[in-house]
């Protein structure tokens, strides 16, 4: 079984996934849009949080930056595609591929440990909470706040126009909506998100590594996909909701897995417990029902 | 009122399927006409109505909505201007959203769109009374997804959308075309109703010449990318479907091959 330790540190890592999640939504399902910028923007966020933490910066502005970070690189991506009509998905992968320089670039060496530097989180360890559990708190009002933010965004003017963008983008030019300009904002903001997360993960874990996005995008997905089939994504809050969910699901079914000692399985077989889960996530859905309609089906 | 004036555009320019669809079009209607359009296929119906919504950009020519040239702006630039209901009934709406959000997303046609909440209590009223019109019942189902709707519903609704604010011009691009008779028949009442009620200036896009004729004040058939007749007035009234094609034989000293004219 899990300890406690592990426990709530699948469900801190699952919060911040919960922001990519968030991001994963916006751009996948809203937008229509798939993007892989995120690997890229996840280490951007951390990289820069980091090097201001370093620099001296109050956290918290130190995060605020990183997100701007993430939303600019957001916007190239979604430029690339509406401006130069370059393949969304295509474009995603370039600029993300550029990040890996820049993040290097911004950074100056491929890792910053933030030991012993004041981060978000250190205010908050005064309180009288066991160690461990001082992340989960403040993640779970960082998700909060994001939560009743997109929702609120979304059953806007402009979030309903960004729906319309992505379900039937005729029929939003033709209301007199901006296709162009709605992509950009949603995948900036998309990727604003994912700086954040990047952010937050590189304070929680103490240290910022170039190579710390590789597989966000499927970890994401994973929760994304995984939250859909506990919750029917049926109207927003649902679907945000349903991100969270998922990606705590995941982190757990993470933690399980590694810590089960018979199936000896080791840290490093992360990356293939992550695709397995995610190729269930997508397929038992469908099988559950074939299976379920050959049990059921009376009449041949 | 919108004027075209001698509008051309190629498609596929400089390779071996270049293919001209508009050959010098022109076409002015007058505030509070409706219009119908009619042509075989490749005539260029759908092209000149693309082209006033600026889903497509003319090579050259000029267009102008209520004396703003509008050549050269995109779709959503001139939206507050020219409405429009497409030939798929899918396309109209959104199916995802409910029906109060696309009612919502239309109410804002052309208008700049903020953070404020986007479906309205101060909407509803509105929208109640729209959708009792249509005796559909829908008006107790605003919360309901679009796509739970049928295709005659839908478009039906797609209808009241482009209505809900006023516009230049609106456009409907064989709007009824992929209905079954009833429904498109229940659909092109409705168009004639609203347009009637709210003095509306039309351009309906039609396969059929009996349809053609028998809504609207004025027909106009497009051949080959031009205008060939344009009658209106006493011209028009009592003409049945073939002198149509009698008028059209005399103009062009051709013969109407499509049969899906002379069919439908």
């Amino acid at each position: 079984m899990l300890s406690d330790i592990a426990l709530y540190g699948a469900i801190e890592t699952g919060l911040i996934y919960g922001l990519v999640a968030f991001a994963i939504y916006l751009s996948f399902r809203v937008l229509d849009f798939p993007d892989l910028t995120v690997d890229g923007s996840f280490p951007l966020g951390a990289a820069v949080a980091a090097v201001l933490i370093i620099d001296g910066w109050d956290p918290w502005l130190a995060t605020g930056c990183a997100v701007l970070a993430g939303m600019a690189a957001g916007a190239v991506t979604a430029i690339l595609n509406v401006k130069l009509k370059i393949l969304n998905l295509l474009a995603s992968i370039l600029t993300m591929i550029a990040l890996y320089s820049v993040n290097l670039r911004v950074m100056g060496r491929p890792n910053i440990a933030l030991l012993g530097e004041d981060t978000v989180l250190t205010p908050w360890y005064s309180l009288d909470l066991p160690y461990h559990q001082v992340p989960v708190l403040l993640f779970v009002i960082v998700i909060f706040a994001s939560l009743i933010l997109l929702w609120r965004f979304m059953k806007s003017e402009t979030g309903l126009a960004m729906r319309a963008t992505g379900a039937n983008p005729r029929m939003a030019r033709a209301q007199g909506i901006a296709t162009g300009a709605m992509i950009i904002l949603g995948v900036a903001v998309s990727n604003g998100l994912v700086g954040l997360a990047g952010a937050l993960f590189a304070q929680s874990q103490g240290a910022a590594d170039v190579t710390m996005g590789v597989g966000v995008i499927v970890i994401g997905l994973a929760s994304l996909i995984g939250g859909e089939a506990v919750i029917t994504p049926s109207t927003v809050v649902r679907a945000l909701i349903a991100c969270v969910v998922g990606a705590i699901i995941y982190r757990l079914a993470i933690a399980f897995a590694l810590n089960a000692d018979f199936l000896g399985l080791q840290a490093q077989d992360l990356n293939l417990i992550t695709a397995v889960l995610v190729t269930l996530a997508i397929v038992l859905p469908g099988i559950r029902s074939s299976v379920v309609g050959k049990l059921t089906r009376k009449k041949a | 009122m919108i004027s075209a004036t001698d509008l051309r555009l190629t498609f596929g320019k400089g390779t071996p399927l270049e293919n001209p669809a508009l050959r010098g079009m022109s076409l002015t209607v007058n505030q509070g006409e409706f219009v119908t359009v009619i042509g075989s296929n490749g005539a260029g119906k759908s092209t000149f109505l693309n082209a006033l919504a600026g889903e497509v950009i003319v090579d050259s020519g000029t267009i102008v909505v209520d004396n703003l040239n509008v050549t050269k702006l995109p779709t959503h630039k001139r939206a507050d201007r020219v409405a429009r209901v497409f030939q798929d009934p899918l396309a109209g709406t959104c199916e995802g959203l409910s029906i109060e959000e696309n009612l919502s997303l239309a109410i804002k046609r052309g208008q700049r769109r903020g953070l404020s909440t986007a479906v309205k209590k101060q909407y509803m009223d509105q929208f109640r009374e729209s959708l009792s019109s249509l005796n559909l019942g829908l008006e107790n189902r605003l919360g309901d997804k679009m796509g739970l709707l049928s295709g005659g519903q839908r478009q039906a609704v797609s209808l009241l959308m482009a209505s809900l604010t006023p516009s230049a011009i609106l456009l409907l691009d064989e709007h009824t075309a992929a209905l079954d008779p009833k429904t498109g028949a229940f659909v092109l009442a409705l168009t004639t109703k609203i347009i009637e009620e709210q003095k509306l200036t039309a351009l309906m896009v039609t396969h059929s010449m009996k349809q053609a004729l028998e809504v609207g004040s004025r027909t106009v058939m497009l051949h080959q990318g031009q205008v060939v007749f344009d009658i209106a007035g006493k011209d028009r009234e009592g003409l049945e479907v073939k002198d149509l094609l009698e008028l059209f034989e005399k103009q062009r000293g051709l013969s109407v091959d499509d049969d899906s004219l002379l069919l439908s």
